[in-house]
């Protein structure tokens, strides 16, 4: 078998065996639906209540979506702003590791109380999500070949040429893995925010579907519900990947395909 | 043809000048010390020293990279270290990777903002002469080395300069490379007739190429001596394996050996 072929008959084949090992273990011990549901119950959950499970998704993604935009274009903004007047950064450089550094579940609850609802699970996806696009992009912007740099200024080319045709071209690599990171961080901070709204009532994305679906006991809807959550991810994965992918395939030594 | 000729200054005149230059870094390290030198337009002369011996350092002076700590640069009149007078080539082919070959070439018309037509002239006008017409959409990394520090020289002459500055341009390339670079150097140097001030640590190297070699000591940077070497152009592979090269390259070494000996 290929290198390839392997890639992916392997962990198919893992997820077989252990979907069977998991419906073998209830049935056997007779484990009771409302402690641990099989697979086909799962299963079952996730087609029974699609329309509910459907829009949950969108709304989670959709909050996802915004707050990674969000994070895109703010961490962006202030990494370049940061570079480019040094007395920005030293001012507020240091807040934004605080933001970072600060558990969001422990700010969401505090949001929750000063925020209308929807608005406050935007924020804590928003501050999850802007701090490695800000570190990744500021690497980015401060790791320009300083030959260029002089022959830039050898063709005495303004601050916003050097900006525009230097650095933020040669940041581009890093600034798209931050955003790829941001993709997936955006996701968990929104669910934390829809996890901890979920106990103060009104919500309805997929986070609030899980908590809801745990005070009633319908385990199987709380898996579909994870499993739509981890699907999510890794769509979002895949598409910055293929973004940052196309971006970089002509130049970058990371997408370069080479031949061996 | 004739307008650009009048636009060089007087030939017997230096188009620059330097004067008892000094430069300190901030460290403390003294690189240059009391440096003087004269070039005349059209003229192609090499430093020559060992490597941290300041020669780069004296080469970013005179592109206005660098500032002087002691002593001054003077231009011809009518010359001046603006912008599009001077070009630049450095140690390594410094190109943008995200940019092809014609993007890179143009760079200097780009932030000049140049006109579209006549930019795209000058930059097929410089591919052609550096014989990479036809690599003009390929990217760097898709470029050997011999070719990207082709790519280099033709954006260093986009804009037409009267002084070429070049730091070692070709230290870091193979032999063969190397001597094929430096026979189209001079090629283009005599349909040019600029003025090229050329980097080296290579004795063969310089004597192959320069009119004028200005050995300088090790750190502090300073001019031990300066050879002239009087054979005439075209230089080509029996220049290169006569006699005479062979004589002036160990009057050169001979010279450069002094120099160490005499810093240390």
């Amino acid at each position: 078998m290929s290198e390839r072929a392997l890639r992916i008959a392997l962990p198919i084949l893992v997820l077989v065996l252990v979907l069977l090992a998991w419906d073998l273990v209830v049935r056997a011990f007779a484990i009771p639906p409302y402690v641990l549901p099989g697979p086909g119950a799962v299963f079952g959950a996730l087609i029974g209540d699609r329309a509910l499970l459907w829009n949950s998704l969108l709304v989670t993604l959709s909050i996802t979506f915004e707050g990674f935009l969000l994070a895109a274009v703010g961490g962006v903004l202030l990494a370049v702003a940061f570079n480019q007047w040094r007395l920005v950064e030293y001012s507020f450089y240091p807040y934004a590791v605080i933001l970072q550094v600060t558990p969001v579940v422990a700010i969401a609850p505090l949001l929750l109380i000063y925020l209308p609802q929807p608005l406050a699970v935007l924020v804590c996806a928003w501050i999850v999500a802007f701090f490695p696009v800000l570190a990744n992009t500021t690497l980015g912007l401060n790791s320009v070949d300083h030959n260029l740099l002089a022959l830039f200024d050898l063709y005495k080319a303004s601050r916003w040429q050097v900006l525009w045709h230097l650095k933020l071209p040669a940041a581009l690599p890093q600034m798209l893995a931050g955003l790829r990171i941001a993709g997936g961080l955006s996701l968990i901070g929104a669910v934390v925010a829809e996890i901890a709204a979920g106990s103060a009532g009104a919500g309805s994305g997929l986070a609030y579907r899980i908590a809801e679906s745990g005070y009633r006991l319908n385990i199987s809807r709380m898996f579909a519900a994870l499993l739509l959550l981890s699907l999510a991810g890794v769509a979002i994965f895949f598409v910055l990947s293929a973004v940052s992918h196309l971006a970089l395939r002509r130049w970058h030594e990371s997408a370069v395909r080479r031949e061996r | 043809m004739t307008e650009q000729m009048a636009r060089l200054p007087d030939p017997t005149s230096p188009i620059v000048s330097l004067r008892d230059v000094g430069k300190v870094f901030a460290s403390g390290v003294r690189a240059l010390d009391g440096l003087g030198l004269d070039v005349r337009a059209g003229e192609f002369v090499s430093l020559l020293g060992p490597s941290g011996c300041g020669k780069s350092t004296a080469l970013r002076i005179i592109a206005g990279l660098s500032e002087a700590s002691e002593g001054s640069v003077a231009w011809a009149d009518g010359a001046d270290a603006g912008p599009g007078h001077i070009g630049f080539v450095f140690q390594e082919p410094t190109l943008m990777p995200w940019a092809d070959v014609a993007a890179n070439v143009r760079l200097p018309l780009e932030l000049a903002h140049a006109d579209d037509a006549p930019a795209r002239q000058a930059v097929a006008r410089a591919l052609e002469r550096v014989g990479l017409a036809e690599f003009a959409g390929a990217y760097p990394r898709e470029l050997s080395g011999g070719m990207k520090m082709r790519a280099s020289i033709a954006r260093a002459l986009v804009t037409e300069p009267e002084l070429l500055l070049m730091d070692e341009p070709f230290a870091a390339l193979d032999e063969i490379t190397r001597f094929k670079l430096n026979d189209d150097l001079l090629t283009l140097w005599q349909e040019l007739r600029r003025t090229v001030i050329f980097v080296t640590h290579s004795v063969f190297e310089s004597v192959y190429l320069s009119q004028r070699i200005v050995v300088m000591t090790p750190r502090p940077g300073r001019v031990f001596a300066e050879i002239v070497i009087p054979a005439g152009y075209p230089r080509d592979e029996s220049f290169r394996t006569s006699a005479e090269y062979a004589g002036f390259c160990r009057e050169v070494a001979e010279t450069l050996a002094r120099a160490l000996r005499a810093a240390s």
